[in-house]
């Protein structure tokens, strides 16, 4: 037991709400604690600790529902807390799907004893002046490369958190989770009018993984000069790369239609369609809890559902949803998981740089602006910015214009797969090559 | 910052807190079962001393400990927000959620540079030493010491009839229902509505090194419908609300005709839409929520944090010509009752009416305490923040467009091919390049002068400093919006709202179908 006090909490917040009168409880305890630096140029512009607490509770009250928190951790607020919140749950009405998940959906000894390496243990022994030297490194490798630049900005964010989760009826489980980030930002003028910028950045569990800073301040600066001299083609459909970094755009027009929720409520585009094509054979989508290191990895989710891999598309057939305990009942479906973890893919064999080779004229999109996404109807639209492609080679940056659709056409038209996963996120994803996608512009 | 590490945290469906007094959520409270059923009015700074179990003394001895290290400006900002959500779906009112948050953000200041941490449990000890983990941003200096407290009385520009925390989920029910049955009344072919109710009871206290107190309530409530309707195969989702600052008379019998009429008729209108063809044209913007327009293509630019740091389009315009004479752009933190509206800002600046165009001049940035003393200006009163988790920056509060010398017809009329948007879901700015978007869920087209076919899913997307030189009609029938708009900053959302009269862009990129 890692976490012994959080335990303790938990454990007595669900006893005493079943001695309150709830039918079934279960608590939740976390306690973070974070770090966050930001430089502009090479001041410290901000300097920010943060320590949390908080306890989460769900009654369940013959089938009565309901989810109060607290940070008020103190034996007597709380008994007042809970008594409260148990005895009006009973006001709402009663919903037979509202019980805990069957025992069978949770996790054995086994998969509860399996190390993610999620956690660094020398997160507390990491000083002070190392953490500033990384973003001062960034800085200094972007300081004075261009007369462009009005300003760098570069941001170090850590956090350790400790949770627990027990359920009334037999679960009890623990996590800890490390995290460190650095990011660089650069803003610079555009002779052409303007003031461009852009960023690059890395998460990750240990710090001994963190990018080179210098790489990253780098990259930084040469997406924002890129950016330099953008403007708008003439509105007609072309064909499109995404790169890696913005794909979880185009994505979410598949993963945000998955949902519990949205497919009991009829808000789904993709309701029905288990077992059919949904987008073409190049799509292969997994949801993936077990990536060591991953950003979203876990044993099981915030329900206590044991954690599981799945296809969710393959091969562009639809495998599977996302069903959480309350609508897996009210679908009469078995119940995966109501949240994504690490999303991974059917990587391709070609670079980013290859794909954009394969266009004779299109447009490569590095970021996403606005727009939106109708889970029920499959439509969307959205800004762009990114660079105009012909024969094979990038022309100049291209800005202020939206490409529009339907969520079906665009993943028909996919082409190709990159071979590129973007590590530094939990949505794994490689850059995309469509084909006969309406770009609005001029 | 974007790359913020995935806080995946199965424990933590909202930030919380409650410390020092127990209050109880709202909805877990009947009427008379308890003390804490009936909220006291609470006016006085000595009220709020009590809420949060501090008194002078104590606030001194934080502030000497912050500004120890040579700090030049220190401030506390103490609040507990009691919040409630109740949702009907399926017909039953069958799930509650509530919040309770509580403790105190300790600020230090040294020039331009911030220092911050905070405490969720209120105590001497616990503030002493948030107060020195603020301090270590100065590094050296002279000590500046606290000035003795004295409280800023301020004029309650939103006054509520039924305080939410007097008000139980037995009371909400019925009305709830009500406006579900309404739905499903209105059209045969709505096959699912979700009805919500969710409000705020927030009370603020911040005290500053300069002596300065200000207290305020700041309630807010919404309601919201989101239904789907299934017609020939086919299925749309629309929503409806209404939110501000108001208690729970905003769930009027009236009010809950308005939202559901207006969700059902936003949906059903989808079952005809088409799509605009792809391309620049001109863009007539409904009068009322078409504010989004100003949020995103003139306000965030004009934030002075980006200016501050000539990273705006906007930071060398002041006092330029951006616009016809006729435009006349307000940000407002008194405008009553509304989402954005403020008493007081979160860092002791008065609330007030600022003007960012004036007769088609760049005439103001929205500033904050950092911005202000950057620029030798007083405060706009714009230092907002989410919570006592964070710091302070320039945000908008309502922003919105005065009339202008057109009508609405005459506008219409003008206009040989292009589309009226008159609903939105969310929009977006970059503010250096100053490339703007709002997607559209409703609108028409509009060809030779007529409003024809009902268009619907589109973003448009277009440069601020160009758009507002575009900006060749306004009508005269200026409306605020009344749904409930959240902006986000930095990871920080507030609530805002905002209002247009009909107005004309001459050229817009509108997404759609490529011919």
């Amino acid at each position: 037991m890692k976490n012994k006090n959080l335990v303790n909490t938990a454990e007595w917040a669900v006893e005493y709400a079943l001695k309150c009168g709830a039918t079934e409880a279960t608590a939740g305890v976390s306690e973070d604690k974070s770090l966050n630096i930001v430089l502009l140029n090479d001041g410290i512009e901000k300097l920010q600790e943060s320590n949390q607490k908080s306890l989460n509770i769900d009654l369940y009250c013959s089938n009565r529902y309901s989810s109060h928190s607290t940070n008020d951790l103190r034996e007597d607020s709380l008994k007042k807390f809970i008594e409260e919140a148990v005895k009006m749950t009973n006001y709402l009405a009663k919903d037979e799907a509202r019980s805990l998940p069957d025992r069978k959906y949770y996790p054995n000894k086994d998969l509860l004893s399996m190390d993610l390496e999620l956690s660094d243990s020398g997160f507390s022994s990491v000083d002070f002046e190392n953490k500033i030297g990384l973003l001062q490194k960034m800085y200094n490798s972007i300081n004075g490369k261009s007369d462009k630049i009005i300003n760098v900005t570069t941001y170090y964010y850590d956090s350790i958190s400790k949770g627990v989760l027990v359920h009334s009826n037999g679960f009890s489980g623990e996590t800890v989770d490390t995290g460190y980030s650095i990011y660089a930002s650069v803003s610079a003028n555009d002779p052409n009018g303007g003031k461009p910028s852009a960023g690059h950045g890395c998460t990750v569990r240990y710090l001994k993984d963190l990018l080179n800073p210098e790489e990253i301040a780098n990259k930084a600066l040469e997406r924002t000069l890129g950016k330099i001299g953008q403007k708008k083609i003439d509105s007609g459909v072309y064909k499109m790369v995404v790169e890696n970094r913005s794909a979880g755009n185009p994505v979410g027009t598949i993963l945000r239609a998955l949902g519990g929720r949205a497919i009991q409520q009829k808000n789904s585009y993709l309701e029905g369609m288990l077992g059919k094509k949904i987008a073409s054979e190049r799509l292969t989508i997994v949801d993936d809890p077990f990536v060591k290191k991953g950003l979203a990895s876990r044993l099981f989710d915030s329900e206590g559902l044991a954690a599981q891999r799945r296809e969710i598309v393959s091969k562009g057939i639809l495998n599977s949803y996302y069903i959480n305990n309350y609508y897996g009942r009210k679908l009469n479906m078995e119940p995966s998981t109501g949240s994504s973890s690490n999303i991974v893919y059917g990587y391709g064999d070609k670079s980013m740089n290859e794909l954009v080779k394969m266009i004779d004229k299109g447009i490569l999109v590095t970021d996403f602006i606005g727009g939106n996404f109708n889970t029920t109807t499959g439509d969307f639209s959205n800004g762009i910015s990114g660079f105009y492609v012909e024969k094979g080679e990038i022309k100049f940056p291209v800005n202020e214009m939206n490409i529009s659709g339907n969520a079906k056409n665009l993943w028909a038209n996919l082409l190709e797969v990159g071979n590129d996963p973007q590590v530094y996120s939990s949505n794994r994803t490689p850059s995309f090559l469509f084909d006969k996608v309406d770009f609005s512009g001029k | 910052m974007t790359t913020h590490i995935d806080r995946r945290n199965f424990l933590k469906k909202s930030a919380m807190g409650l410390t020092g007094v127990l209050v109880l959520p709202a909805f877990l409270k009947l009427h008379g079962n308890d003390a804490l059923a009936t909220v006291k009015n609470i006016n006085s700074i000595k009220d709020y001393y009590d809420r949060f179990n501090v008194t002078e003394e104590m606030l001194a001895k934080v502030m000497s400990e912050a500004l120890s290290r040579g700090g030049d400006y220190c401030d506390l900002f103490f609040q507990h927000k009691i919040s409630n959500y109740v949702i009907l779906e399926d017909n039953q009112v069958n799930r509650a959620y509530s919040n309770v948050d509580f403790g105190v953000g300790i600020r230090v200041l040294k020039g331009d540079q911030t220092g911050y941490s905070f405490a969720e449990e209120i105590t001497l000890a616990n503030m002493l030493e948030a107060a020195k983990t603020a301090s270590n941003i100065a590094k050296a200096g002279s000590r500046v010491s606290p000035v003795g407290i004295k409280e800023k009385k301020i004029k309650n520009i939103y006054p509520i009839e039924l305080p939410w925390e007097n008000v139980s989920i037995t009371d909400k029910m019925p009305l709830m229902t009500e406006l579900n049955e309404k739905v499903f009344a209105l059209n045969s072919k709505i096959i699912k509505a979700v009805i919500s109710c969710s409000d705020d009871s927030n009370y603020i206290l911040a005290v500053n090194s300069e002596g300065m107190a200000v207290c305020d309530f700041q309630p807010i409530g919404r309601i919201a419908v989101n239904c789907t309707a299934e017609s020939g195969g086919k299925k749309e989702t629309n929503y409806g609300d209404m939110a501000g600052r108001k208690g729970f008379e905003l769930f009027s019998h009236k009010n809950i005709d308005l939202i559901a009429s207006q969700a059902v008729s936003k949906t059903m209108i989808l079952f005809d839409a088409v799509k605009p063809e792809a391309g620049e044209m001109e863009v007539v913007l409904a009068a009322g929520e078409s504010g989004i327009l100003l949020h995103e293509a003139i306000g965030h630019g004009m934030e002075a944090d980006f200016n501050r740091k000539k990273e705006s389009i906007y930071s060398d315009m002041i006092n330029k010509p951006v616009a016809e004479n006729f435009v006349n752009i307000i940000d407002d933190a008194l405008y009553p009752d509304l989402q954005g509206s403020i008493n007081t800002d979160d860092e002791c600046g008065d609330a007030q009416k600022t003007f960012l165009v004036e007769n088609g001049i760049l005439t103001s940035y929205m500033h904050d305490r950092i911005s202000s003393k950057y620029y030798n200006l007083s405060p706009t009163g714009n230092g907002r923040r989410e919570s006592f988790r964070h710091i302070p920056l320039p945000r908008m509060r309502n922003t919105y467009m005065t009339n202008g010398p057109h009508t609405k017809d005459e506008i219409i009329q003008s206009v040989k091919k292009g589309i009226y948007c008159e609903t939105f879901t969310n929009g977006q700015v970059n503010i250096g390049p100053g490339d703007f978007t709002f997607y559209v869920k409703n609108g028409y087209l509009i060809e030779d002068g007529k409003m024809t076919k009902p268009i619907k899913d589109i973003n448009i997307i277009g440069n601020g400093p160009k758009m507002l030189k575009d900006i060749t009609m306004a009508g005269n029938d200026f409306k605020m919006a009344q749904g409930g708009w959240t902006c986000g900053k930095n990871g920080q959302s507030v609530p805002v709202s905002m209002g247009l009269p009909t107005v004309k862009v001459s050229k817009l990129t509108v997404g759609g179908e490529s011919k």
